[in-house]
């Protein structure tokens, strides 16, 4: 096995063995503390441009199956990993891990110290690093990451660039895919929504004219600044039609209705984080993935109000219009991996829609 | 939800005595739980007979009561002391089973007592087979098909319908008590009348066998929010069929996708929510590999066995959350202990692999039937942590103390292969290292995996460690492959065999190329937020986190797995240390590897190091902490024998000399020590040579008493009487290692006397003497002890004093030290001189209110014993009695004899304590589970030796008006000696009323029976006391015991006498 370094922005250097595809690799460099959800992490578009340390050491136990990609192509730039499993054992294992990513071309680097790594990141924050070759010296990485940094945005490549429809017999909802994962999709299925997934970029106008009962606000990668446009639209739409935002689609809603968001020190990416609904005092277990997060103060002269809050600082995992029916919440109700005891989310939505449609009706 | 201010006084019941299935762990989370509600402000009452726990301390409930657990007395208890609330669910399966008979008594009602944790509801429906089936076709989970009969013919019914293999388990018992698997009709109907008789509401679950399926748990936690979290989940590598507490496990999951982890997540979480349960609850499912078919086995609606352990796997403290949210607190305002910043409400990350390997007690028993399947025989458990599965499945190997520690027995090699694949197909305690034998051999994976069902990804790893293993071979000594094949927590002494070094060898090449691990901190959280705990595991990493204070530092090394002979009294004992050392302004720093105990609780000791008990882990510490010194003799024989190997590597050993440890167990030593200072021994002598072990006990004369040196709890030891027993015995043994001498010694019959002592090397202070009522020849762990001594003349016990203190002296004992005498017509001998905690020292330092545990540990640090005002005396005698007595497990150990001897078998002790003496025999012998008959009948069979004293014995009871039956030849002895009636029954096989059928048939309350195992182990006499034991019927091998009982029932009830019985009188 070929060395490899992984190389921080501020020249911290750590070395392990070479695994996955041959080559370098920059990006932000996050950890993921699920004991289980490689696959769901190596594909959800969240991830875009992520370099990412797994916390739990044996990674690739269960193989890559067909069923658990959050999106068709995996959008992970790299992997940092303890031990990687070369024997995979589960009745739905079609690869191992170190084949899909030889075959995605994404390289990882193995045998690091990776409690020490998430150390790292935990004291001074995440930051850009590359993974290159045993032989490269740090001050060549570090030039190449600077070349590396001219960066495009992100959600320009995880949304869809033309329309698509999903039939269903219900409502029909708009999704504006900011890197939706397949799962949101799935939980729309599975309450027989009529889909129709746009890129980010459709205007209100074309949105309109497909005659949604509600919007839907999609997960994705990145600063949620970066998408202008997409605010603009959200903030014609959710006057016209029920709306609700996941992840990326909770911050451009805060962004919408004038709140601010701000990058976090080290971001959320695992499955255990807890939120309270702050209605019913009741807490919950959710999946994250997020680098950004809504400023509180800033909700101050809005027409926002916090629905969920983290339970451990108390910041904000929720939001919720006071006059229009929209809201939305930071984490990932679909879980995938992990917890998704709050897809109840997707029905309030529903009946969000359907209510709304009554409304119409009536009117 | 802030705390319940209704309530005022919680009344806790414990689990009482240790057996298998309900061990330590419920002293642990008994201690968390009373902890944490006196945090809360609540007064704590606490019931629990068993004497040998941390829990059972003053300090840890407010008041407590060391009272048998019974309906009786914790109604008596109630009326006392008037509780608001009583918690049931952190005391096992006793709790639970209690707190339902409590409500049905009406008492709780009478005195407005409510129930914490858990409805009775709740309690009912997980645990009555029936309702919980019931509630699962209600919710829509699955369980395997089955069927609840009362009947043996009901189930072999059942099971005629839906085919072969069928599993059997009994209703409200423990660690599956009663139940098995049956491959066929003949089985089945053994398996349930033994069952049926077992369970208390004679109820029995016939079911379709699920054996290979995937056997996951998950620890639940909810509150009465609602809220609900996963501690943990965690994988037994055995597959469904061999009990979970049998089976080596890996915690987090290994070989389940997210998906299918999640999917049980949700089934577990919709289950605790169902059963509406506030607190802990332990989740077991089976899993199909392939596919997502999952079945429900079993809800266990309480603190468990696994919660103990996922707590220490995660860090996160399930009984002391539990308990919190008993009294209402809610888990999102509950601080995780751990961080200190964040909230119990979150699931742990964990970002190592923790493997618990369960401890079989069949070193001892070696007759035992070790086949594993539902029911469960281990006695205890390790844990392990690693960086990866190689590494804590050989970590964990090698805290079992089986064989040396490596991963490889010798005597396997000499096995055939296919003896080899038969043992695997029938799963027994040895079945780890079969594996490891057969991959050695090149059996494929296919072939282990097609006859074990054990997932590929887990024999993978095996191979893997099999791989390594033949990779460095032919490179002896390379430093790569060193480094390489540490990573995969190979030890020193496995490498050591592979290139045919010595241990020290491996150890002295690493240290000179700093091959050295690094320790990693168990956080809850993979790092991801800083934490506090001081809880450590190590690897060979970059990084270690473990920092060093510059306070002055005291490793304690606590005792490992609890195995017979080694119980939770060493950790008692290693806990005390550990707070005196605190006390003191040492940092104290714990290492140990037992998941079960108050011990590797991170928050008893300053530090927690959760490492094998190996010289090579030892000396990692030291060579970190670099503390002043080590202390072994409260870690029983597990830190004692590591004494001499840390001490050749130049560490200090606290406390008494490594020279006097070897002074008092090396034979030739003791008897010169005892030589000089001119007291009595039994005579004996140590053979080297298995041919002169006859002629030696000829020299001494029968009966003597043989066993080899350098054990504990008095494993292989025996009694015999002649030459042809001796003979028998010579064969069972192993060779004899040199090192290790036979013990022959002369068999003194007398009273047996324990005698704990704490010396600094001057003063010699004993805060009580222990008396048994058995006489010698029968395990002091077994036999039953009474404090204040009863029949020891002050001669005798100032006899006793004046050995200790020579004995001490002459040793220099700074510490504790353990002396058994036996009493012979007012001679004293001296047995056994134990330079360390002994079984004992929990006990008496309850009875006596001296700590001995902490004086001693002062005294390991320089403390004089004077300048505290201890004198070389026997402190005064308390007023009341205490009888210690012992509890076994024999109902889990088919084919174990149990007639008490010489060698320990029992697994807990009891504790029955009055002012007056029958009382608190009485007592006793309930809290140990001994329900008195005061009617009936009794059976006596009686070996010819004992015939002369059976008469006074058989009069007894005929007078207590109890029917008499005997085996022909004792029968004869009676009604020709005797003169009273008695009914001679036939022997095993004859058709009519037989011994076996008076038995079986429940016609006897009492079996007495003193025949020995003879030629075969399966004598008559061996079966006799199994049917009895099997029945649920009292047997007692031991006339001693028996004379006991009877003046209990003597004492407590009327005999019918006619007018003129008193005449003669006055
Ligand atoms: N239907 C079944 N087929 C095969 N094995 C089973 C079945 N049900 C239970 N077992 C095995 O028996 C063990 C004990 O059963 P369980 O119901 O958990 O009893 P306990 O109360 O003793 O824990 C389980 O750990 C499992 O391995
Ligand atoms: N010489 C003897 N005569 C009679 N009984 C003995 C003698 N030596 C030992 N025993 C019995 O055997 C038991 C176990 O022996 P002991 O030396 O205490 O071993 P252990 O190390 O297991 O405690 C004792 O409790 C005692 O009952
Ligand atoms: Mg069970
Ligand atoms: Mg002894």
């Amino acid at each position: 096995m070929s060395k490899r370094q992984l190389i921080l922005a501020d020249g911290k250097v750590f070395t392990g063995d070479a695994f996955g595809a041959e080559g370098k690799t920059a990006g932000n460099l996050i950890f993921f503390t699920g004991v289980t959800g490689y696959q769901e992490v190596l594909s959800d578009p969240n991830y875009f441009g992520n370099i990412a340390v797994m916390t739990y050491p044996t990674i690739g136990n269960y193989g890559i199956n067909r069923d658990d990609f959050e999106s068709s192509i995996p959008f992970l730039n790299g992997m940092i990993v303890k031990e990687v499993a070369q024997y995979p054992s589960n009745f739905r294992n079609e690869e191992t891990l170190d084949e899909f990513l030889k075959q995605h071309d994404i390289p990882g680097i193995l045998g690091i110290d990776t409690r020490e790594v998430t150390r790292y990141i935990r004291e001074n924050g995440s930051q850009e690093a590359i993974i290159v070759d045993g032989h490269v010296s740090v001050e060549d990485a570090l030039a190449q990451l600077k070349e590396n940094e001219l960066e495009q945005i992100p959600v320009h490549t995880t949304s869809v660039s033309k329309p698509y429809i999903v039939p269903g017999e219900g409502e029909r909802v708009v999704v504006i895919d900011l890197g939706m994962k397949h799962s949101i999709l799935q939980e729309l299925m599975k309450r027989q929504l009529h889909v129709t997934v746009v890129p980010y970029d459709y205007s209100v106008e074309s949105i309109l004219r497909f005659k949604p009962n509600g919007v839907l606000l999609s997960n994705g990668p990145g600063n949620p600044e970066d998408v202008k446009g997409t605010i603009e639209t959200v903030k014609e739409l959710m006057k016209e039609v029920p709306v609700f935002g996941i992840g990326l689609g909770h911050q451009v809603f805060a962004l919408a209705n004038g709140a601010r968001t701000e990058k976090m020190k080290v971001g959320h990416y695992g499955m255990n984080y807890p939120v309270k609904e702050v209605k019913t005092d009741k807490s919950w277990i959710t999946t994250q993935s997020r680098q950004y997060k809504v400023d509180q103060s800033s909700l101050v002269q809005t027409d926002l109000e916090v629905t969920y809050v983290s339970v451990n600082d108390g910041t904000v995992e929720g939001l919720a219009h006071t006059s229009y029916p929209a809201f939305s919440v930071q984490f990932n109700p679909e879980g995938a991996p992990g917890s998704n005891e709050t897809n109840y989310l997707f029905d309030q939505f529903t009946e969000l829609m359907q209510q709304n449609k009554n409304n119409g009706d009536e009117k | 939800m802030p705390r319940n201010n209704d309530i005022e006084k919680i009344l806790v019941i414990g689990s009482g005595p240790i057996v298998i299935g309900q061990a330590a762990e419920f002293d642990y989370s008994g201690t968390q739980a009373c902890q944490s509600l006196k945090e809360e402000g609540y007064t704590v009452i606490l019931a629990n007979s068993n004497p040998a726990t941390i829990m059972t301390d003053d300090t840890i409930a407010d008041k407590v009561y060391m009272e048998p657990l019974t309906v009786e007395f914790l109604s008596k208890i109630i009326r006392k002391e008037r509780p608001d609330a009583v918690l049931p669910t952190l005391g096992g399966q006793t709790g639970l089973n209690l707190a339902i008979e409590l409500d049905e008594t009406g008492i709780l009602e009478e005195f407005g007592v409510e129930l914490l944790g858990t409805s009775l509801d709740a309690i009912q429906q997980a645990e009555d087979r029936e309702k919980f089936r019931a509630l699962m076709d209600e919710l829509n989970e699955p369980v395997p098909p089955s069927e609840i009969v009362n009947t043996v013919d009901a189930a072999l019914d059942f099971a005629d319908d839906i085919g072969y293999p069928v599993i059997v388990r009994p209703a409200f018992t423990l660690g599956g008590t009663g139940g098995g698997m049956c491959d066929t009709r003949e089985e089945l109907e053994h398996i349930v009348k033994n069952g049926l008789a077992l369970s208390p509401v004679n109820q029995c679950l016939i079911e379709k066998s699920i054996a290979g399926f995937k056997e996951v748990e998950y620890e639940v936690i909810r509150d009465q929010k609602d809220q609900a979290i996963v501690v943990c989940n965690m994988e037994n590598i055995d597959p469904v069929g061999i009990h979970t507490g049998d089976s080596i496990v890996v915690a987090p999951s290994m070989t389940l996708a997210a998906k299918e982890a999640n999917m049980l997540r949700d089934v577990s979480l919709k289950l605790i929510r169902a059963l509406k349960i506030e607190g802990g609850c332990n989740v077991q499912l089976a899993l199909d590999p392939e596919s997502f078919q999952y079945y429900i086995i079993e809800v266990n609606p309480r603190v468990s066995r696994s919660s103990a352990l996922a707590s220490k796997a995660t860090g996160y403290p399930i009984a002391k959350i539990a308990a919190k949210i008993a009294v209402g607190l809610t888990l999102d305002e509950i601080q995780n202990p751990i961080t200190e910043t964040t909230s119990a409400f979150f699931e742990p990350a964990l970002d190592y692999v923790v493997t618990k390997i369960p401890r079989f007690p069949f070193d001892k028993f070696v007759s035992g039937d070790r086949k594993l399947g539902t029911q469960m025989k281990a006695t205890g458990e390790i844990m392990a942590i690693g960086r990866n599965l190689e590494e804590s499945l050989l970590k964990g190997i090698r805290s079992l103390e089986i064989g040396n520690g490596d991963f490889h027995l010798p005597k396997l090699e000499k096995v055939d292969t296919d003896d080899l694949l038969v043992r695997i197909q029938h799963a027994d305690d040895e079945r780890i290292f079969v594996l490891a034998e057969l991959l050695r051999r090149g059996i494929t994976l296919e072939e282990i995996h097609d006859i074990t069902k054990i997932d590929n990804f887990f024999l993978r790893k095996l191979q893997h460690i099999i791989d390594l293993e033949n990779k460095i071979k032919a490179t002896p000594m390379d430093v790569e492959a060193l480094r390489y094949v540490k990573q995969y927590g190979f030890s020193d002494l496995q490498v050591a065999r592979i290139w045919n070094q010595s241990e020290e060898d491996i150890y002295n090449l690493r240290m000179q190329e700093s091959i050295t691990p690094v320790y990693k901190m168990v956080d809850t959280c993979a790092a991801e937020v800083e934490s506090k705990a001081p809880y450590f595991y190590s690897a060979y990493e970059n990084e270690n986190e473990s920092r060093v204070s510059d306070k002055e530092k005291v490793l304690v090394l606590g005792s490992g797995p609890i195995r017979i002979g080694q119980g939770i009294e060493f950790d008692y004992a290693t806990v005390h240390s550990v707070l005196a050392l605190k006390e003191m302004g040492y940092e104290a720093i714990i290492m140990n590897n037992n998941p079960e105990t108050v011990s590797t609780d991170f928050s008893v000791s300053d530090k927690l190091y959760f490492e094998p008990l190996t010289l090579e882990d030892v000396m990692h510490v030291i060579n970190l902490e670099k503390p002043i010194g080590v202390i072994v003799q409260f870690g029983g024989q597990t830190a004692i024998n590591l004494a001499e190997g840390l001490e050749k590597r130049g560490v200090k050993i606290l406390g008494t000399s490594l020279e006097a440890i070897d002074r008092a167990e090396d034979r030739n030593k003791f008897e010169n020590l005892l030589e000089t200072l001119d007291l009595l021994r039994p005579t004996g002598k140590a053979v080297s040579d298995k041919s002169v072990v006859v002629e030696t006990a000829k020299n001494i004369g029968y009966p003597v008493l043989v066993r080899p040196s350098y054990v504990i709890g008095g494993s292989q030891m025996e009694i015999v009487y002649h030459d042809e027993e001796l003979e028998r015995y010579l064969n069972k043994i192993d060779d004899i290692n040199p090192d290790k001498p036979l013990l022959v010694d002369k068999y003194v019959t007398g009273i047996e006397v324990d005698v704990d002592a704490i010396s600094d090397g001057e003063t010699t202070f004993i805060p009580g003497i222990m008396e048994h009522i058995e006489r010698s020849g029968v395990h002091s762990g077994d036999s039953i002890a009474v404090y204040p001594p009863q029949r020891l003349t002050d001669d005798v016990k100032e006899k006793c004093l004046e050995a200790t203190a020579k004995i001490a002296k002459e040793l220099n004992v700074i510490g504790l030290i353990n002396i058994q005498f036996i009493v012979q017509d007012g001679d004293v001998y001296v047995i056994e001189v134990n330079p360390r905690a002994s079984r004992t020292i929990p006990f008496l330092s309850k009875v006596t209110g001296v700590t001995m545990a902490n004086i001693a540990t002062k005294a390991i640090l320089g403390e004089s014993l004077q300048d505290k005002g201890y004198e070389t005396e026997i402190l005064a005698e308390r007023d009341h009695v205490y009888f210690k007595l012992p509890v076994f497990s024999f109902e889990k150990l088919r084919s174990v004899d149990t007639t008490l001897g010489p060698e320990m078998k029992s697994t807990g002790e009891a504790i029955g304590y009055d002012a007056d003496l029958e009382k608190a025999l009485y007592k006793g012998l309930l809290a140990s589970g001994i329900k008195i008959p005061f009617e009936g009948s009794v059976l006596l069979t009686v070996a010819d030796k004992d015939k002369a004293e059976i008469l006074p014995i058989a009069e007894r009871f005929h007078s207590l008006g109890f029917r008499l039956y005997a085996t022909e030849g004792t029968a004869d002895y009676i009604k020709e000696n005797g003169g009273y009636p008695v009914d001679a029954v036939g022997k095993i096989g004859t058709d009519d009323l037989n011994v076996l059928s008076l038995i079986t048939k429940g016609h006897v309350q009492f079996v007495i029976n003193t025949l020995t195992s003879g030629k075969q182990t399966r004598s008559d006499g061996f079966r006799i006391r199994r049917e009895a034991v099997e029945h649920g019927i009292i047997s007692l091998t031991n006339l001693d015991t028996v004379d006991a009982i009877l003046s209990v029932i003597e004492s407590t009830t009327f005999n019918a006498e006619t007018i003129d019985a008193y005449k003669g009188e006055n």
